[in-house]
């Protein structure tokens, strides 16, 4: 009996300084544990493009609940995660618009003039690295479809010599407007329709020469935005969607139809 | 002198924990797959191992024995290692947050690690002082560090290798590991 006693007190008692060991040196080590970081991740797509800038989604999510990285730090997940960082870091969510990648080029093979005389390893980037022209225009699309392999969604497709976008797939990690040598796709916020499908900066006749469907920088289009939307530069319209509000004016007047009408047009 | 080096090598590598007492088994196998991850294991166990025997020994020579509460070692000492395992992991969390990250998962992973209560207990039964009890688990633990390490190198190397189905996976790493058990019995040789 006695040793029934004396083992569960002396138990008792090791267990109570052992615990009360542990809450006291747990309150004395206690570190600041972010949760938001968790709770953010857990909300972040998880597919780790690294559209975002950083090494991954663990890695904005610890960004994010730091507060170096904004709320709408994922261009992937859109609004909806947007929505839900913001609800957690509680930030009323800016909302962040989806953006599409969109293919400055619209110099298929009916418009401009393959050379042909690239036979290289079939890629953009070897093709640029070469310097043997692939196609007259020095700026359009080479439709070895770079930008096809970095997609993550299959949303690109090479027609007719041109890289195009799908709409619906894409979700605008950009990663085709990095892995593209010419630099000629761009991402558009999802409610803007008119762009220029063209980026040749040469001036206006040399740009005929070489595809029909070139912008020659006419500036007709400047002339009939109300908004100071679009600019020539370089010989070239850019629309700047800051201020663009999809009237069409421009894209009906455009005299080489390079830019692309409004959606409701 | 002679005595603490004997016990540091003769736990080390004559009664191998993994090797030769098959305690450690889980994470001996579940860890072993890179060697950088099998290494931080084992420097967390080293220095697990070190801290839960000096404890264990102290508690065994001032509290249960004055008591004569022998046969209640076991659950004492689990108890008081699993307390140690947190405190070392919150002390580590706020003093040097590297070394946390880089033990990471690892060092809750040891309050299950059977190689440490196995420690304290042939400690115990040894009838070691407080001195050989830290230099015995120290031992055990560069033991298990070795054995783990080995056998991480060994699994990078099977990886690449095109093995018959039926062996891949787990079979061989079995195999391995019993190869490497069989090889440490030379050590036995070395009669201390």
């Amino acid at each position: 009996m006695k040793t029934i006693i004396i083992t569960t007190l002396v138990i008792t008692i090791i267990g109570i300084v052992v615990g009360a060991g542990l809450v006291y040196i747990g309150n004395k080590f206690h570190v600041e544990v972010d949760e938001r970081e968790a709770a953010v991740r857990e909300v972040l797509p998880g597919n780790n493009c690294g559209a975002c800038g950083y090494a991954g989604c663990d890695a904005v999510a610890a960004a994010i609940a730091a507060g170096e990285a904004p709320v709408n730090a994922c261009p992937v997940g859109g609004a909806a995660v947007t929505k839900m960082v913001g609800e957690i870091m509680g930030v009323s969510a800016e909302a962040a618009e989806r953006k599409i990648a969109f293919v400055r080029c619209k110099g298929n093979c009916d418009v401009t003039h393959n050379q042909g005389n690239y036979v290289g390893i079939r890629d953009c980037r070897s093709a640029v690295l070469a310097g043997i022209p692939v196609t007259d225009c020095d700026y359009g699309c080479l439709g070895f479809g770079s930008c096809v392999a970095v997609c993550p969604q299959n949303a690109i497709t090479v027609k007719n010599g041109v890289a195009e976008v799908n709409r619906a797939r894409c979700v605008g990690c950009g990663l085709c407007a990095k892995a593209c040598p010419r630099g000629l796709i761009e991402l558009i916020p999802e409610s803007k329709r008119v762009a220029v499908q063209c980026s040749n900066k040469d001036r206006g006749p040399l740009v005929k020469k070489v595809c029909s469907a070139g912008c020659i920088g006419c500036t007709l289009c400047v002339r009939q935005c109300g908004s100071d939307a679009i600019s020539v530069t370089d010989n070239l319209a850019h629309v700047d969607y800051e201020k663009c509000i999809q009237c069409g004016k421009c894209a009906e007047k455009c005299p080489s139809k390079v830019i692309i009408p409004p959606l409701n047009a | 002198m002679t005595s603490l080096i004997m016990i540091m090598i003769g736990n080390a590598l004559i009664h191998n924990v993994v090797l030769n007492q098959f305690l450690g088994i889980c994470s001996f196998l579940g860890v072993s797959k890179q060697i950088k991850a099998s290494a931080s294991l084992g420097v967390a166990v080293i220095f697990v191992i070190t801290i839960a025997s000096a404890v264990a020994s102290l508690l065994y020579d001032y509290v249960l024995a004055p008591f004569g509460l022998d046969f209640m070692k076991t659950i004492v000492f689990i108890l008081v290692i699993a307390a140690l395992v947190q405190i070392v992991e919150m002390f580590l969390k706020k003093t040097s947050p590297a070394i946390y990250k880089a033990l990471g998962i690892f060092l809750p992973l040891i309050t299950t690690n059977c190689a440490v209560l196995g420690v304290a207990l042939t400690n115990v039964q040894n009838g070691y002082n407080l001195i050989e009890c830290i230099v015995s688990g120290f031992g055990t633990a560069v033991g298990y560090t070795i054995a783990i390490v080995l056998l991480a190198s060994i699994r990078t190397r099977i990886r690449e290798e095109d093995l018959p189905a039926p062996l891949r996976g787990a079979p061989i790493v079995l195999i391995a590991a019993a190869l490497m058990s069989i090889a440490f019995m030379g050590f036995a040789g070395l009669s201390f």
